[in-house]
């Protein structure tokens, strides 16, 4: 029972091994108006970060699943989950970090691909094994799927080419296995 | 048989036991209002819906049963919002029901349009708007369901003209099927274990009481607790009244205006018990600096989030006061200790900061001071009576100086420190309860946010008694000013305005004054005894500050005494 007395402050000595991570939290919910909104309130209300969430029907038509991808230390990671936990209308929340999980996210880019350049971004959205979803004299339209490091990495090789546009979804996530969260 | 929506509203309250409405008519509540005329329900006419969301929230406070209002869409809505958040940071319980425009006019800015529901969501335990008529009895079965259930809170229920106006079968639906919505009722039983062993080792325990001992209606565990353990018992402003403060392990309040010998205790503990409490930095003070000797943290909310929020806690246990602290006492019966001679040594160091540092004031002959006045009311009050404050000096000394003996007697607005409540919330616990004497403690600013409310106990002949201890100033506002921003008392002067007798006398109630020392007793027995509505205005002391005090972001420890 005896610990360190110097502090009772819930601290953030845990987390300097862990440092401000990125979650990502697969949060099940009541598919109702409001429901957006009080998610996306209670983030901002608390100070909370949103790095991404995105949100549409699962599975079940009265539910909603969304995927949040929010940063911080222990702590507040704790905070979001329980505090997410308290509204009416969500019913189950996962920090799909703590687990194993699978996580994709789809990104368009809009490309200035003048003639020189036209099978260089072929070979590269071929890599990624991505499409071609558009095509103008002047511009490629690229779709790629991907977890987060994919995405970067292609974006990394594609940037200097000329980027007109970028759309993201966001990532979704589920867990690995058979094991559901509803 | 088809039922109109104002029909189905009507009869959903009868079916939930509501008595009371607190409300204020206006456009589209007309048909609502309509049927109410007819039904077997009290309807208060507050003068400003604040006024009716604080007096729900009083009758919720005073009887633990969800207080009910009703108001008009836009500025009826908008202005139920302090109220709301006020229930919203003290987990009282309370259902508020708003008009809304007409389905087909939402969203286009039409007369008196409030997108309530937007602005209420972070001021609200839940919240639901009605579209369409069929929903409406299964919506206020859920509001009151979860009003009172878990972490008790506020509820928005808004209603659109139409759906109120609509034909359906009414049928009132036995239960509520919410599968986001779960409170924990019962402790885990191997954390109740683990706390007992912890309480039953302990050399200096304390418990640190809050609301939720309250709203779980704790108070005789609690009791039963401290002197199984012979241990001492603080509470925070909410807490108040869940334990007798003249019993002899009571230690008052603790905190930015608490006891030197709660603080003290507090700092010196080796363990804590928190008790439905959370930690709020008004208790804590510094964190870095708090509960710096406790080897354990024991903590019980029925609100997981509360835990480990701002404090580490070693003993977790998500549940409700009344049902763990149960099983606690369960467990701690079977372990044979003599805690009386154990505990002996920490009562008496305790006794000894007590006679140290007593709560004091000096109350001369010519001025009275704020605290004298508290102590007469304590020493005049039946036992039974509920007290409601303001906000600031009024409330700091209420919460020192008054003697609370019993649980609901107690109404106040910590969390949100809401200037304005005392005088709504004395009616709301006045109408629960005809017959009990309220006496409202306020402070002149604080009550002049809400005097139009003067109006409503008269209509309704509810006898409160309101004491105004008139310091000319926003008392506490002065009080730091002084202390911390060079004595420039920037805009807290309100002067002798208005003259409160002759107040209380355009509204039809009874007001009386004392300036001196010896009028006090005498006066306020004289507005005790007198029926109907009752205003005294005590003129006090504005130099007297409220102490000991804990400057905000300081350490419990380096309380200032005087």
């Amino acid at each position: 029972m005896v610990q360190s007395m110097a502090s009772r402050q819930a601290s953030h000595q845990a987390d300097h091994d862990q440092g401000l991570r990125a979650h990502v939290i697969s949060v099940l919910v009541e598919n109702r108006v409001g429901v957006l909104a009080r998610v996306a309130g209670l983030f901002t209300g608390r100070g909370f970060n949103i790095e991404s969430l995105v949100v549409a029907e699962s599975e079940e038509p009265t539910l909603s699943r969304m995927t949040i991808v929010t940063s911080g230390d222990t702590r507040i990671i704790e905070q979001v989950t329980k505090q997410l936990n308290k509204l009416v209308d969500v019913i189950k929340v996962v920090d799909l970090s703590r687990e194993h999980f699978v996580e994709r996210e789809l990104i368009l880019v809009k490309l200035r691909a003048e003639t020189e350049q036209r099978a260089e971004i072929l070979r590269i959205t071929d890599i990624f094994r991505g499409n071609i979803v558009d095509v103008s004299p002047k511009s490629y339209v690229i779709e790629v799927t991907g977890d987060g490091e994919k995405i970067r990495a292609f974006l990394d090789l594609i940037k200097p080419i000329g980027v007109l546009e970028i759309v993201r979804t966001g990532p979704v996530a589920l867990s690995r296995g058979s094991k559901a969260l509803s | 048989m088809k039922k109109c929506g104002a029909e189905i509203f009507v009869e959903s309250l009868l079916k939930e036991g509501v008595d009371a409405i607190f409300g204020h008519p206006g456009g589209v509540v007309l048909k609502i209002y309509d049927v109410l005329m007819d039904a077997p329900i009290r309807h208060m006419l507050m003068r400003h819906e604040q006024g009716a969301v604080h007096a729900a929230d009083g009758y919720a406070r005073a009887t633990g049963r969800p207080g009910v209002c009703l108001a008009t869409s836009g500025p009826g809505a908008t202005n139920c919002v302090t109220g709301m958040v006020t229930a919203n940071m003290d987990a009282i319980p309370i259902v508020v029901f708003t008009g809304q425009v007409p389905t087909t006019a939402i969203g286009n800015d039409a007369f008196q349009e409030a997108d309530i529901f937007g602005i209420t969501m972070p001021c609200v335990k839940h919240s639901y708007v009605v579209r369409r008529v069929e929903d409406l009895a299964r919506t206020i079965k859920e509001a009151f369901y979860i009003a009172q259930t878990g972490k008790p809170g506020p509820v928005l229920v808004d209603i659109p003209k139409d759906v109120s106006q609509l034909e359906t079968e009414f049928k009132y639906p036995h239960e509520v099927k919410l599968r986001g919505y779960a409170p924990t009722y019962a402790g885990h039983l191997g954390q109740v274990r683990r706390a007992a062993k912890a309480l039953a080792q302990a050399k200096q325990p304390v418990l640190y009481v809050g609301g939720g001992a309250v709203s779980s209606n704790a108070a005789p565990e609690l009791r039963e607790l401290a002197e199984l353990l012979h241990t001492p018992v603080t509470t925070t402003l909410l807490g108040l009244g869940s334990f007798p403060e003249t019993h002899h392990l009571a230690m008052g309040m603790l905190g930015m205006h608490g006891t030197y010998w709660a603080n003290m205790a507090m700092c010196e503990a080796d363990l804590i018990f928190a008790i439905g409490a959370r930690f709020d930095d008004r208790v804590t003070g510094r964190l870095d600096a708090f509960a710096e000797n406790a080897e354990t943290i024991i903590h019980i909310d029925i609100d997981p989030s509360n835990i480990g929020k701002n404090v580490r806690t070693d003993i977790p246990i998500v549940g409700d006061v009344k049902t763990v602290l149960r099983s606690l006492i369960d467990a701690l019966r079977t372990i044979k200790k003599d805690w009386a001679t154990d505990h002996a040594p920490w009562l008496e160091t305790i006794r000894d900061w007590a006679t140290a540092h007593p709560l004091k004031y000096d109350q001369g002959d010519e001025v009275v001071k704020g605290q004298y006045v508290i102590e007469a009311i304590s020493q005049l009050a039946p036992k039974d009576a509920i007290i409601a404050t303001g906000v600031g000096q009024d409330q700091m000394w209420a919460a020192q100086f008054y003697r609370f003996t019993q649980p609901r007697t107690w109404l106040t607005s910590g969390g949100l420190g809401t200037m304005g409540y005392c005088l709504p919330a004395a009616i709301g616990a006045q109408v629960a309860y005809p017959e009990r004497m309220v006496i409202g403690i306020d402070g002149d600013g604080s009550f002049q946010m809400t005097s139009q409310e003067l109006a409503t106990a008269v209509q309704y002949k509810l006898p409160v008694k309101i004491v105004i201890l008139n310091n000319y100033y926003l008392g506490m506002v002065k009080q730091w000013q002084e202390l911390f921003y060079n004595k420039r008392y920037s805009h807290s002067y309100l002067g002798n305005i208005p003259d409160y007798v002759k107040l209380a006398e355009a509204y039809g109630a009874k007001g009386f004054r004392a300036t001196k020392p010896h009028e006090v007793l005498p006066t306020l027995q004289r507005a005790f005894a007198t029926p109907g509505p009752v205003i005294t205005e005590v003129v006090i002391d504005s130099e007297e500050k409220v102490y000991p005090m804990v400057p905000a972001g300081a350490a419990l420890r380096e309380m200032v005494l005087a």
